[in-house]
Formats: structure tokens, C-alpha cells, sequence
């Protein structure tokens, strides 16, 4: 635990040396979207997250990597409550989504899911048509008029760079698209609720190369609007998309920092060996 | 290793061969007794009620002549009965079902409940006959009526609907609950829009086995009332009724030859409307696994 608060101080200073070196973060430095503070969380006696505590910025794509069973997924379905769709999960400690804590007792599920979009492993498209399965997150927040809808679709779409791809088959069912396509369109369907940010799953897992290639073009145009945070198995996608990366081993935050210091000048061995493979 | 005992596996290998061969025969004729008894329960109830069938037979009120004698009171009375019966079946169990899924706490409580409806669905339904008897003729003052028997036997299908909808509901993969979930849909939003519809085919095939089961049921209906011969169709839910295994079991209980052959006709309406629904039943299932 103390070591942890100690990465802490660490990211820290990393984060004010970085500060001059990176004009793109000048602007949003110091605004975070999550702040967590000492989580601990608990599948019935078994702890699988242990004081984790990091900030999470705004408008950036924060990578979480670690070996399987690390608890990356775990943390990543706390931060909008999804964990607790299993029912023998317990949680101590404090998340605040925009300093308003997730936890509390006048704060809704619905609300935090609102806000907090989620992409899954895998692409898990209703089947139903294209524009339902875009339509849904509008729908259910009580928007009918077709007009709107036709519009939100759209956007949405184009948004997760398919409309050109999927305009002409909107009636079609989505579960004849490729892996790659039906991905796409479960990101258009987050972004169709316009959230604030949106938490990634591993979301290329279940993707070949090029889908893959997508998508993470994808992230990098996303991350002007909105604040992503994505799980990956893959060190090398973490490298590439992500501003900051955090490094999760047997349920702790070992090293939180800049991804390219996190992955050229490793603090903490562990990390170091993780990235250089020898483990995991 | 295996060579070493190379003599003894050979040996051992033509015991084992031979004992699947036995067994496989075994097994066939053991599918065989049923099919068999199915052909010879066709046979003879075809060439006993074959030639009173005709559309008069269908057609007509109960008579004293076994030439004159017909089936409508009972095919409409088992319709009005099984409407009666879907509706509330399918309302009532439904719910139960969404509960005990969706809304339900995983506790012993639910466990225990979970038990027990399985376990009514094993219950003898001269029981619910009884159960029948007690309070809807009885405590609720319906009388011998057409919802009387429709309650009854609405609550002996309901074990079963329960079931197949519970396992509907479950079937439902995760990953798309998770998917409006994660949106910020509200549990009912979810259900409604994702679990339903995705489920509607598994509830329904249920709810038509459910009620073929109950469309052939004689033994409760005898215990609340329902009439023997009546000449009038129902018309309200408290009207008197009758239904057509009732009408089979009165017409094979007197003595004269000749209504043994009118209970055959009448046996093969009611087997070609359970043939009908089951078919339904199988339609609806392999249109819903051709589809995902």
C-alpha cells in the first residue's frame, strides 16, 4: 500500500515534468473525469482490487494493461457500476465521477451509465437493425421523434466512422455484420447517448488486424470530444493510442504515468518486467 | 507402455465392442415399446371412430342417438377454456418468472420459492381440482362455471409456464443486457426492450405445450363441475360449459357399442387439435434457433 502511494508522488512529478513538453495537454491538465481514492473491491471473500487509487484526465485515452486476472476489467466495469451486476461484488473506498461520488445514495445507476458509455470485449450488437440498435440509448431517454432520431443516428455513426460503410443497410439486422463492423456500430451506440466518457473493454480482442487498425483510429478521433478509458491485453495498442497508462499486477495499481515514460523508463521492476516480457 | 500389455487390451477390446453392440440394440428396442404402443393406440381409435367422424359429428350438440350425437359443445368449450386459461397462465406466470430472474435477490428465500414451483408442476392435478373446488366454486362463489374451470386449470398449468419462462428469460445472453445496461437503461427499459423480446419464443412454445397439457385434462374439471351434456354454447364466464375429454370419458362409460366408436371420433378431434398445437409449438422454436 505504501508503495502505492508512493507511484502516486511519483506520477505526480511525472505529470508536472511532462507538463511543458506536452502543448496538446496545456489546456486540460489538472481536470480529471474519475477520481479514486483507496478502492478496494471484493468478489465474495476474494479481493480482486486492492487500494487502488488514480486520476483519471479529461478529453484523454488512459490505457489499462496487466496480465489476465490483474483486475483491469474489474476496475475498468467499476468506474459506471457494472460490476455489481454481479451480485456477491463488495466495494470500500471512493470514486468520484466529476466530484460527485458514485457510491452515494442519491446518486443513480442510470445517471453514472448515462454519462459513463461503455464498449464491450465483445461486440455485443441487439439483434435488431442497425438504426435500432443505434436508436436504443436515445430511446430509452425518451427521445421518439423520428427526425431527431434519423439525425442522432447518423451522427452517431459517422461519429464511429461506419455511415459510409453501413448508410444504404441501416434496416438490417446487425448480426450480419462482420465482427469488425458490428464493434463499430456498439461504439455508435455509446456515442449515440453522448456520454462524457467512454470505458473500453478490450475492445479489438475479438477483432482481425484491420478492424483493429480501425477502431484505434477510431479512439484517437474520439478523444477530442470525449475521455476514454481502454483495457488492453496488448502492450503495443497501449503504446500507440493512449496519453497515459496504468499498469494493474494481482489486483494493485503498480505504475500510473505518461505511457511513453511508463514504457521507456519503467519506475517500479515489475512494470519493467511486464513490458519487456518477462511475464504475463 | 501399451505394448507391454498389447495381448491383453486386444483381448479386452472385442468385450468392449461387443457390449456396445448389445446395448445398442437395447436401447433401440426400447424406443421401439413406445412407438409401438403410439401405432396400435392410432390404429384402433382410427377404425373405431373413423366412421362417425364427419363435420355433423364436429358440428353438433350432444344427442341420445349415437348417430346424432356431436362434438361442438366441448370443442367450443375447451376454446373458451383454454382462452381463459392463457390469460391468466400467461399474465401470472410471466411476472413470476421476470421476477424471480430479474428483480429477485439471490437468497434462500428465492432458492426455496424456485423448489416449490418446480415442484408444483408434479402435483397431481386431481389436487388442483380439489384446490379448485375449495375456492373458486366454493369460497369465490363462482359456481360450476366457465371460470371456475378456466381459474382451476389456469393454476395447474402455471408450474410450467413459470418454468419455461424462467428458462427463457435466462437464456437471454448476458452480454446484450449488459449492452442497455451500460447505456443507462432502467431494469424495466431492459426487460421490456431486450429480454422479452428476445425470449417471447421460448415463453410461448412453453405456454403451448403448457396448455396442450391442459386442453386433454379430464380429472380436475370433473371435481369443479363441468357439465356432461349441455346444448348451448357459453356465453359469459359464469355460464355452464363442458369439454371435449369430458364428453369423450361420458360417451365411453355407456353401455352401448356404438358410443365406444363416437368416443373414438371424438378422440381423434381432440388428438389432431393437440397434433396442431404442438406443431405450432415446433414452428415457432426452429424459426427462433434459425434465426440467432
Amino acid at each position: 500500500m505504501n508503495e502505492t502511494i508512493e507511484q502516486q508522488k511519483k506520477t505526480a512529478n511525472v505529470k508536472i515534468e511532462s507538463k511543458s513538453t506536452d502543448k496538446k495537454q496545456k489546456n486540460t491538465e489538472g481536470r480529471h473525469v474519475f477520481e479514486v481514492e483507496d478502492l478496494n473491491l471484493w468478489y465474495g471473500s476474494d479481493q480482486a482490487l486492492y487500494e487502488v487509487s488514480m486520476n483519471v484526465p479529461e478529453q484523454q485515452v488512459t490505457a489499462i494493461i496487466g496480465p489476465s486476472g490483474c483486475g483491469k476489467s474489474t476496475f475498468l466495469k467499476t468506474l459506471n457500476r457494472m460490476v455489481e451486476m454481479v451480485p456477491i461484488v463488495k466495494t470500500s473506498g471512493d470514486i468520484k465521477y466529476r466530484n460527485q461520488n458514485i457510491f452515494g445514495n442519491n446518486f443513480q445507476q442510470e445517471y453514472l451509465r448515462t454519462k459513463v458509455g461503455m464498449v464491450f470485449q465483445k461486440p455485443n450488437p441487439f439483434p435488431k437493425s442497425v438504426y435500432d440498435n443505434v436508436a436504443y440509448g436515445p430511446r430509452i431517454h425518451g427521445i421518439k421523434d423520428k427526425k431527431t432520431l434519423d439525425q442522432i443516428v447518423e451522427k452517431s455513426l459517422k461519429g464511429a466512422a461506419i455511415w459510409d460503410e453501413l448508410k444504404d443497410r441501416l434496416d438490417e439486422n446487425a448480426y450480419g455484420l462482420s465482427g469488425g463492423q458490428q464493434q463499430r456500430v456498439c461504439i455508435a451506440r455509446a456515442l449515440a447517448v453522448e456520454p462524457d466518457v467512454i470505458l473500453m473493454d478490450e475492445p479489438t480482442s475479438a477483432l482481425d488486424p484491420i478492424s483493429t487498425a480501425k477502431v484505434e483510429e477510431l479512439v484517437q478521433e474520439l478523444k477530442k470530444k470525449y475521455s476514454i478509458i481502454i483495457v488492453t491485453h496488448n502492450m503495443q495498442q497501449a503504446a500507440r493510442i493512449s496519453d497515459k497508462t496504468a499498469f494493474f499486477l494481482n489486483g494493485e495499481l503498480v505504475e500510473f504515468a505518461e505511457t511513453d515514460d511508463l514504457f521507456q523508463n519503467p519506475r517500479d521492476k515489475r512494470t519493467e518486467d511486464y513490458i519487456t516480457g518477462r511475464f504475463g | 507402455m501399451l505394448g507391454q500389455n498389447e495381448q491383453g487390451i486386444k483381448k479386452r477390446m472385442e468385450g468392449r465392442v461387443l457390449l456396445n453392440k448389445i446395448l445398442m440394440v437395447l436401447f433401440f428396442l426400447a424406443t421401439t415399446v413406445g412407438l409401438v404402443f403410439l401405432v396400435l393406440l392410432f390404429y384402433r381409435v382410427l377404425t373405431q371412430g373413423i366412421g362417425y367422424l364427419n363435420w355433423n359429428f364436429i358440428t353438433s350438440f350432444p344427442a341420445p342417438y349415437p348417430e346424432k350425437a356431436g362434438l361442438w359443445a366441448g370443442v367450443m368449450g375447451s376454446i373458451f377454456l383454454m382462452l381463459i386459461v392463457a390469460v391468466f397462465a400467461v399474465i401470472v406466470g410471466v411476472s413470476t418468472a421476470i421476477y424471480l430472474e430479474e428483480y429477485a435477490k439471490q437468497n434462500k428465500f428465492t432458492d426455496f420459492i424456485r423448489v416449490n414451483i418446480q415442484n408444483l408442476a408434479g402435483v397431481p392435478s386431481i389436487v388442483f381440482g380439489l384446490l379448485g373446488l375449495t375456492f373458486f366454486v366454493y369460497m369465490f362463489n363462482f359456481g360450476y362455471t366457465l371460470i371456475a374451470g378456466g381459474l382451476t386449470m389456469a393454476l395447474l398449468i402455471l408450474p410450467v409456464i413459470v418454468v419455461s419462462a424462467q428458462e427463457a428469460i435466462r437464456s437471454v445472453p448476458s452480454e446484450i443486457k449488459e449492452a442497455s445496461y451500460g447505456m443507462g437503461a432502467s431494469k424495466w427499459q431492459t426487460i421490456a426492450r431486450v429480454i422479452l423480446p428476445a425470449s417471447i419464443p421460448g415463453i410461448l412454445t412453453g405456454t403451448i405445450i403448457a396448455l396442450s397439457r391442459a386442453i386433454g385434462e379430464t380429472a380436475p374439471l370433473i371435481i369443479v363441475g363441468a357439465a356432461t351434456a349441455i346444448f348451448t354454447l357459453p356465453d359469459s364466464l359464469l355460464a355452464k360449459y363442458t369439454v371435449m375429454p369430458i364428453q369423450i370419458y361420458n360417451w365411453t362409460g355407456r353401455p352401448q357399442e356404438e358410443w365406444q366408436y363416437v368416443a373414438g371420433a371424438g378422440i381423434i378431434v381432440l388428438l389432431a387439435i393437440l397434433l396442431l398445437m404442438n406443431s405450432i409449438a415446433v414452428i415457432i422454436r426452429n424459426k427462433y434457433q434459425r434465426r440467432l
